[in-house]
């Protein structure tokens, strides 16, 4: 029977994950997302569902448990925050060249270095360029709720599954902080053994059991063989852009101007909104959910309707690239977002489009813009 | 009576494993890794548990390892085979898990798998082959690189003041007490495969009584990188490393060997 | 007459000519021939074929199992 409840949303994702039917998580503490392993450490799963949950001895540690525990198909996950996502990305670029299925999750905090405890949303260009080294990318999820939190751990894990390919849930430290209503989805049994076996058999190290042996690797010395896995992941990707992307469009079909925004800035943005649309302002927003694969085409049309757009992220400006790639520069593209940790409010939004955007007659194309924080 | 009469198939008496597959080894001639692959896999066929062990290669001259091994395996990046094979006897409590990892792999970057994965007493075999040098890069230092041992990155030398002593990662992790049993062996004489072959036994063995972590280090010439002839090395071996990592069992069955 | 002969079959194609196998030989049966494999290395030989037990030592330590071992009893 699914359930109502209300919940942080670390500790949502933390149970999601249980009920999901997930066979091992690997975590380590680094704040602000520790209540994932403090809940299910509390949880004890392995009582409810024979989840393994260990805490490692470092991130590095953590994200090759998860590489060991997927390479037997096993469905497996880590949690980390921004400094400890760094540690994880040979493993993460590992998990990609192996084609191993896994979810990894992202509670992002201020950065560079050690940088600051409070949210952010400065790992953009680290999740979604691939992050780790060699031609890959992560399919990224987006939560902007503790809910979407909840849920996308589900989500997460087809998607890894349908690739086999590592996902990325990229939250902050306000979603996994800030407390919610959840709807908890019913328990789903984990897969047994023999089920595992007549479903992954094929691929995972399970021992060879009646069948030839199998090989997990992400090494191939001989050039071809190298390019023809390099190959088969861009086909992969190429299929989540075809099939898996996802967004949502809140009050764009009469807006002359547009915000993209995602996670904790969408749903501010969405109070600027209100408040721009009460000045005259007919604004519109664009949520990206997977932000790999980016809502590439809809910017591009919408790039017709609209005379700006302002990306709204918490960070210096990285999404604002993709945007501007997307509607390839036909109209002005502006990025606004406080950092340090400073969570920027809705009437500063709505001042940062009207500066940048309305008031802003000159449209600098190909001027070199000025950083758009000074 | 001829030569011929005796090589009949009836008369083998030794002949290498039908679970090592057909691949030329990579590695150089002479190398105590060959010797190590093919003794883990003559005691996994004898025991007839290969359908259910899961090798786990690291980086270094064994990466190429699950190209010899017939059974399944999975390479884990350089350090981390530990937590990688972890995770597997975790999630597959059934199962025998062992890693095969050189010095480097072992004591250098993996340090912290290595001794968490003893410390929480993983119920697997490391093998570790300790040839006092990194093979695969081409012969640099190593942290069981021996005082005043030639390397391309101690080319006058390992200097104690400088690089530290020799680790003894083999006699530190021996004290966690989620260790079981812990060796120290050779593979250039029959006498020693033949003991080594008895303690990889047991560390298998170990693991289907569920008693924790078997560790055994086996100490390896490293033609290449120590530029001699595998005899040579495997005699300079003798005289130079077995004092400082002196052969035998260090930890039976629990306890710690005085 | 020995109660037991031996003789060993060299795979010359995978021999490395590393000569670990000549010292653990105490019948001093092994030699290194002066021809190559297809890789360039002189292979290990039965110099002295009679004098083999096929005591199996020279196979136990050849790092690339290139050594089988034959031993048949012989009625005295």
């Amino acid at each position: 029977m699914s359930e109502l409840k209300l919940m942080k949303g670390n500790e949502a994702l933390a149970e999601a994950a249980i009920r999901a039917g997930v066979d091992a998580y690997f975590g380590y503490p680094i704040t602000p997302q520790t209540e994932i392993i403090e809940y299910l450490m509390t949880a004890r799963p392995e009582n409810r569902t024979g989840m393994v949950v260990l805490q490692a001895e470092s991130e590095i540690a953590a994200i090759n448990m998860v590489y060991g525990a997927a390479s037997t198909g096993k469905k497996a996950m880590t949690s980390s925050s921004s400094p400890g996502i760094s540690l994880k990305l040979e493993g993460i670029s590992y998990l990609a060249g192996a084609e191993l299925p896994a979810v990894i999750v992202n509670v992002v905090r201020g950065g560079p270095g050690l940088g600051t405890i409070q949210p952010s949303q400065a790992d953009y260009f680290q999740s979604v360029k691939g992050g780790g080294h060699g031609d890959y990318k992560l399919y990224v999820l987006a939560p902007a709720s503790v809910q979407e939190m909840a849920d996308f751990v589900e989500d997460a894990f087809d998607i890894a599954f349908k690739y086999r390919a590592p996902v990325l849930i990229l939250s902050d430290g306000l979603i996994g902080q800030m407390m919610e209503k959840v709807i908890l989805k019913d328990q789903k049994p984990r897969l047994t053994d023999a089920e595992l076996i007549e479903k992954q058999g094929n691929w995972a190290v399970t021992g060879k059991k009646g069948r030839e042996r199998n090989i997990i690797t992400s090494l191939d010395l001989q050039s071809e063989r190298m390019e023809a896995r390099v190959h088969r992941l861009q086909k992969k990707y190429a299929q989540m852009e075809q099939e898996d992307l996802r967004f949502e469009k809140i009050n764009c079909d009469d807006a002359d101007y547009l915000i993209v925004a995602y996670g904790s800035s969408a749903r501010i943005s969405q109070k600027a909104v209100e408040l721009a649309r009460a000045k005259g302002i007919k604004v519109g927003l664009l949520r990206p959910i997977t932000l790999f694969p980016f809502p590439k085409q809809a910017l591009f049309e919408l790039a017709n309707q609209v005379k700006g757009i302002l990306s709204v992220e918490l960070n210096a400006g990285q999404m604002v690239e993709d945007v501007r790639l997307s509607v390839e520069h036909k109209i002005p593209v502006e990025h606004f977002g406080r950092t340090g940790g400073i969570i920027h409010t809705p009437e500063e939004i709505v001042a940062a489009l009207e500066q940048k955007i309305i008031n802003n007659g000159s449209f600098r194309h190909h001027k070199t813009r000025e950083s758009s924080i000074l | 009576m001829e030569v011929l009469d005796i090589i009949k198939p009836e008369n083998q008496v030794f002949c290498k494993s039908q679970l090592m597959t057909d691949t030329p080894l990579s590695y150089c001639p002479g190398c105590g890794h060959g010797t190590a692959n093919n003794l883990i896999m003559e005691v996994i066929d004898e025991m007839g548990i290969s359908e259910d062990t899961i090798g786990v290669a690291p980086v270094g001259c064994s990466v190429l390892a699950y190209d010899f091994m017939n059974i399944d395996m999975t390479q884990a990046a350089h350090g981390r085979a530990p937590a990688v094979a972890t995770a597997i006897v975790r999630t597959w409590p059934e199962k025998y898990v062992f890693t095969y990892q050189g010095d480097g792999d072992l004591a250098a970057i993996g340090t912290a798998e290595t001794i968490h994965a003893c410390n929480r007493g993983e119920n697997m075999v490391i093998f570790f082959i300790n040839n006092g040098i990194y093979g695969m890069t081409g012969g640099q230092m190593a942290p069981t690189t021996l005082e005043g041992m030639k390397s391309s990155t101690s080319p006058y030398g390992r200097e104690i003041a400088t690089m530290g002593s020799p680790l003894k990662i083999t006699e530190l992790i021996a004290n966690l007490p989620g260790v079981y049993s812990v060796s120290r062996h050779a593979l250039h004489t029959h006498k020693h495969v033949r003991k080594a072959k008895i303690a990889i036994r047991q560390a298998f063995e170990n693991t289907r009584l569920k008693k924790g972590l078997s560790f055994i280090e086996i100490l390896s010439n490293c033609n290449s990188g120590w530029k001699m002839t595998p005899n040579d090395a495997n005699e300079w071996m003798v005289e130079n490393m077995f004092p400082y990592f002196p052969l035998g069992d260090i930890k039976v069955e629990g306890k710690l060997k005085v | 007459m020995a109660k037991v002969r031996g003789a060993i079959v060299v795979n010359t194609q995978i021999c490395k000519g590393c000569e670990v196998c000549v010292p653990v030989c105490q019948e001093k049966v092994i030699g290194i021939s002066s021809d190559v494999n297809r890789k360039g290395y002189h292979y290990a030989y039965m110099k002295n074929p009679e004098a083999c037990n096929g005591c199996t030592n020279c196979g136990t330590v050849c790092p690339d199992r290139a050594i089988a071992v034959y031993r048949v009893k012989v009625a005295t």
